[in-house]
């Protein structure tokens, strides 16, 4: 019974930290509303059984990526961004209205096919999603360290400082 | 499963558009719109979370690392070109970037 009261509070805070970090004018500012949301998805991960992946949320998201975003707009000089740049009324409520359709549309949809609640099942230890992730899905683990890579190149070939002739 | 499937799919849902509507409305600022996307694939991996606890297999916790390490390689990969295009025209305004246009 707790587990549920913790998980709707949880939600409530990941959607209030999402909608804050979307409608917040300053970039900094935004990232930090998204950690806070991405720390309480890491806690529902959690409750859902995979404490791998809530482990990896709070490593991978909410520290390494969040932080390389800090980085880049630390780095990036953007003068004022909270003065204009900011998406007035007009560019808001298009998506407003988009996102409310999608949304209201995915809820019937959800609703009118309701299943009945299942039964809890033995959550699956940590060592056990290792070699089933290693033994039968070697090849995607492969792809995935080969598309790390390719990245790695390809951002260190467009962080590359211009130099001699390429310089304007 | 703590509370029904439904909910938590409602959960990921509003997640999801709220940040299709963040991507529809900051279509001006090139970092702003990276981060919707992020909101977007964190929807996406919370769904899989999610079908791995329904049906008992490890198979959604294996998709969601997987998005997390597509997330890290498209995060860096665009952010290296967010800071290549700021080399070029000081702004992250996406109306600024119209040489191609006819």
């Amino acid at each position: 019974m707790i587990e549920q009261t913790i998980f709707y509070i949880l939600a409530a805070v990941a959607v209030i930290g999402t909608i804050l970090a979307i409608t917040e004018k300053h970039p900094v500012h935004a990232i930090m509303y998204l950690v806070t949301s991405l720390f309480s998805m890491a806690v529902i991960f959690f409750l859902l059984m995979a404490p791998l992946v809530a482990a990896f949320e709070v490593i991978l998201y909410a520290g390494a990526i969040m932080v390389l975003f800090l980085f880049v707009i630390m780095m990036l000089d953007l003068g004022h961004p909270e003065k204009g740049m900011s998406p007035g009324w007009r560019i808001w409520w298009p998506a407003l209205l988009l996102s409310t359709i999608s949304i209201v549309s995915l809820v019937m949809v959800i609703v009118s096919h309701r299943t009945e609640i299942a039964e809890p099942r033995a959550a699956l230890s940590i060592r056990e999603v290792a070699r089933h992730l290693f033994q039968e899905h070697g090849l995607a683990v492969e792809l995935v360290s080969l598309q790390l890579l390719f990245a790695l190149v390809g951002a260190l070939y467009l962080g590359k400082q211009p130099t001699g002739r390429d310089a304007k | 499963m703590i509370v029904p499937f439904e909910h938590i799919l409602i959960l990921a849902g509003l997640l999801f558009f709220i940040g299709m509507g963040g991507l529809l409305a900051w279509r001006a600022n090139l970092i702003m719109m990276l981060v919707s996307i992020e909101v977007m694939l964190n929807a996406v991996m919370l769904v899989f979370v999610t079908g791995s606890a329904r049906w008992g297999n490890a198979e959604g916790q294996f998709f969601a690392i997987f998005i997390m390490a597509l997330t890290s390689a498209e995060v860096s990969l665009a952010l290296a070109m967010v800071v290549y295009l700021h080399r070029r025209k000081h702004t992250v305004n996406t109306d600024m970037f119209n040489e191609l246009k006819g």
